[in-house]
């Protein structure tokens, strides 16, 4: 299974970018081989959707799991389509929530703010 | 951190000069103007050293290589904002082109390309002990809610962390600017103003700030120029369940101190002191709920 | 310059300076004229007017809409835009109404043809009358992006009779959506506060004006002392001042009241009449000096 979490640095002893849709970087832990990758988030730089497109990124890596502390309500949409789960992060590094999530100590995340309607120029 | 966000629906109100004595009252050591197609909080508030600049870039513009360019007009049939002439060739204008590209795609000449734009420009305020930042939507630029959340972001960014509150000058209006700073917020105070305009637009603004579901709160600025419609105001609050902050009165000197370049909270004055009661009460309601 | 109904904006860089007042007066006192409000975000001018007889016509956007069957998962269109309003899931396109700037690109660039368009409402405009003055809003719904859609229908049907002018209620600010609103106007009327933070806006749309060279003129309103920065800024840049308008009480609080103060007490009459002579000539002058249209 794959985990994605929102870090502000490309290692697993990041602090949680309290942003999702503009989180300089993504880490991707998977299950399977217990190995981290880093990618930059695209959507940082996005004029509008910033949400959607780091959702869209998210989708198309197939990630199951989002690891994430809040999350927009268009973001979220792509994400629940997508059938990628959202797991609300305790505060904490990257690795310290992986953890968390894998001992079963996360709750999903519920309530989702508004869209910010692009707020494109 | 705690962020209280200023706002008002109806521009005029007295949103920064409210924000600035809550910014001496609160102590605040990080501060924001998010009304960045007016921005008017450095005008009273003091800084010793120059700002840190940034471009802040927007969407990318179309131009048009006219050696390239065939004439055939498909670009300016396609364009859904009227932004393509062709008096003297075909040209792009600016302020109306949006960075959708489609130019771009339909043109058979690959005459057309999208250049990055700059739509204004951020500056950061870092002094020993405050950190305030703003920005300035440049003339003609489209809604600017990403670049207020540039401002916010660059405030965060900046900020330390024992940084307890920050205090946000937000933009009049309901739009897209609105919406962006209202993100993240614990609190929203409206100012409302007591006529009929000002009481439609206060409505508008707490319907927009519903969508967020965060506290608000709503003060009266000037309420002595209308003491009616200020009890219409109040007697509104109390149907919404919403709390009513307090009353400013109108104040000659808050003029004379914003032309001098300093806040009601740095003289003694009725507005400044009005203000410091409605601080108060905003507080209390923060430290109760959020 | 041309013998029909001439066009005034009123601006200001600061929101609460006075357009309202002051456009809503000045259609007020002219025989005839016209008053377009296009602060579509917070609009005013019709509490003051309270039109009769107000027809009502939505205003739309196109929005893309998917025909499933026709749709091959292609994802050109999701590619293709650039506002990020469509995502890609389950082979689909998914649409993100509020993020769409109905561009029409990805209804264009669909290989299959699978895209067509549907109307979403993202606003109304509402034309009534009010004695002798043709009264049009432009209302945003809350929650929209942009109000120049609504903008643009207002202006366009802004025909107004032979000598009557057309007075243009502007947004705060120097946006797109106040160059939206001047785009056509053959005057501009800058309403300016004396204080500095009055000034410091005023300067931002003075230029805006100016880069579309437009000619105009200042007010200057809740004057209250002669040295104040507002005429010093126009001194220095060599604006007229049309009128200072002093602080007055009681006129705040009729214009708090939504009422018409031209219409209700003879010296705002008087005030209000002899500005609008003191626009019009200003107004003749320029465009007889600069024919542009």
């Amino acid at each position: 299974m794959k985990i994605a979490i929102p870090v502000d640095e490309k290692n697993p002893d990041s602090s949680v970018c309290p942003s999702f849709g503009r989180t300089p970087y993504f880490a991707v832990y998977d299950t399977d081989d217990e190995k981290t990758v880093f990618f930059d988030n695209e959507a940082a730089s996005a004029q509008g959707g910033a949400g959607i497109k780091a959702a869209q990124l998210i989708a198309d890596m197939d990630v199951d799991v989002l690891l994430s502390p809040r999350c927009g309500e268009n973001a979220a949409e792509v994400l629940n389509k997508a059938e990628v789960r959202i797991y609300k992060t305790a505060a904490g590094t990257a690795r310290f929530n992986i953890g968390e999530f894998k001992a079963g100590r996360l709750t999903m995340l519920s309530d989702y703010h508004a869209g910010l309607h692009g707020h494109a120029e | 951190m705690k962020q209280l966000l200023i706002l008002s629906g109806k521009g005029g109100t007295g949103k920064t000069t409210i924000a600035a004595a809550f910014i001496r009252f609160s102590q605040a050591k990080a501060y924001a103007d998010c009304d960045v197609d007016a921005p008017n909080l450095h005008l009273i508030t003091e800084h010793k050293h120059a700002p840190e600049r940034k471009d802040y870039y927007g969407l990318p513009k179309a131009e048009i290589d006219k050696d390239k360019c065939v004439e055939c007009g498909l670009c300016r049939l396609s364009c859904r904002f009227e932004a393509i002439s062709d008096i003297n060739g075909y040209c792009v204008n600016p302020f109306a082109c949006e960075g959708c590209a489609v130019c771009e795609a339909v043109c058979p000449a690959g005459a057309i390309t999208l250049i990055p734009a700059v739509a204004g420009e951020l500056a950061l305020y870092s002094g020993d002990d405050s950190i305030f930042s703003t920005a300035c939507l440049k003339m003609g630029s489209g809604t600017s809610g990403k670049l207020v959340s540039e401002v916010k972001k660059q405030l965060f960014d900046a900020v330390r962390q024992d940084i307890e509150r920050t205090v946000i000058d937000g933009s009049p209006g309901i739009g897209c600017p609105v919406i962006a700073s209202m993100s993240g917020v614990d609190m929203v105070l409206i100012v409302a103003e007591p006529s009929l305009s000002g009481m439609s637009d206060m409505e508008r603004i707490i319907k927009t700030a519903e969508i967020f579901r965060t506290k608000t709160a709503v003060c009266i600025n000037k309420y002595d120029s209308n003491p009616e419609i200020s009890e219409k105001i109040e007697e509104y609050c109390k149907s919404k369940n919403i709390p009513f902050a307090g009353r400013i009165p109108f104040d000659h000197q808050a003029v004379k101190a914003v032309n001098r370049g300093v806040t009601i909270a740095d003289i003694d004055c009725p507005s400044g002191r009005a203000a410091r009661e409605v601080y108060e009460s905003v507080a209390g309601i923060m430290l109760r709920c959020c | 310059m041309q013998n029909n109904s001439v066009k005034i904006a009123v601006l200001s860089g600061k929101g609460g300076t006075g357009k309202t007042l002051v456009s809503v007066n000045l259609a007020s006192v002219a025989e005839k004229s016209a008053y377009i409000d296009c602060d579509v975000e917070e609009p005013n001018g019709h509490l003051f007017f309270k039109p009769q007889n107000v027809c009502e016509d939505e205003i739309t956007i196109r929005l893309p809409a998917l025909d499933n069957e026709l749709c091959s998962g292609c994802r050109k269109c999701v590619d293709f835009c650039r506002f990020n309003a469509l995502a890609f899931i389950k082979k689909r396109p998914f649409l993100f109404e509020e993020v769409c700037h109905s561009c029409g690109g990805c209804v264009l660039l669909c290989p299959e043809k699978a895209l067509g368009e549907r109307e979403k409402t993202v606003g109304y405009i509402k034309r009534g009358l009010s004695s002798k003055v043709k009264v049009s809003t432009g209302i945003m719904n809350t929650g929209e992006a942009s109000g120049i859609p609504i903008i643009k229908k207002l202006l366009s049907g802004a025909d107004s009779e032979k000598g009557a002018p057309v007075f243009i209620d502007c947004p705060p600010g120097s946006s797109c959506v106040v160059m939206e609103s001047i785009k056509d106007v053959d005057y501009c009327i800058l309403v300016a506060e004396p204080t500095v933070f009055g000034v410091h806006n005023l300067n931002m749309v003075y230029k805006l004006v100016s880069l579309f060279k437009k000619p105009c003129g200042v007010i200057v309103n809740k004057y209250f002392e002669e040295d104040n920065p507002a005429e010093e800024y126009c001194r220095e840049k060599n604006i007229q001042v049309l009128c200072r308008l002093p602080f007055d009480n009681e006129l705040g609080l009729i214009n708090s009241q939504a009422r018409i103060a031209a219409r209700e007490k003879d010296k705002y009459k008087e005030l209000f009449t002899s500005l609008l002579e003191a626009v019009m000539e200003e107004v003749q002058h320029e465009t007889a000096a600069n024919p542009q249209r």
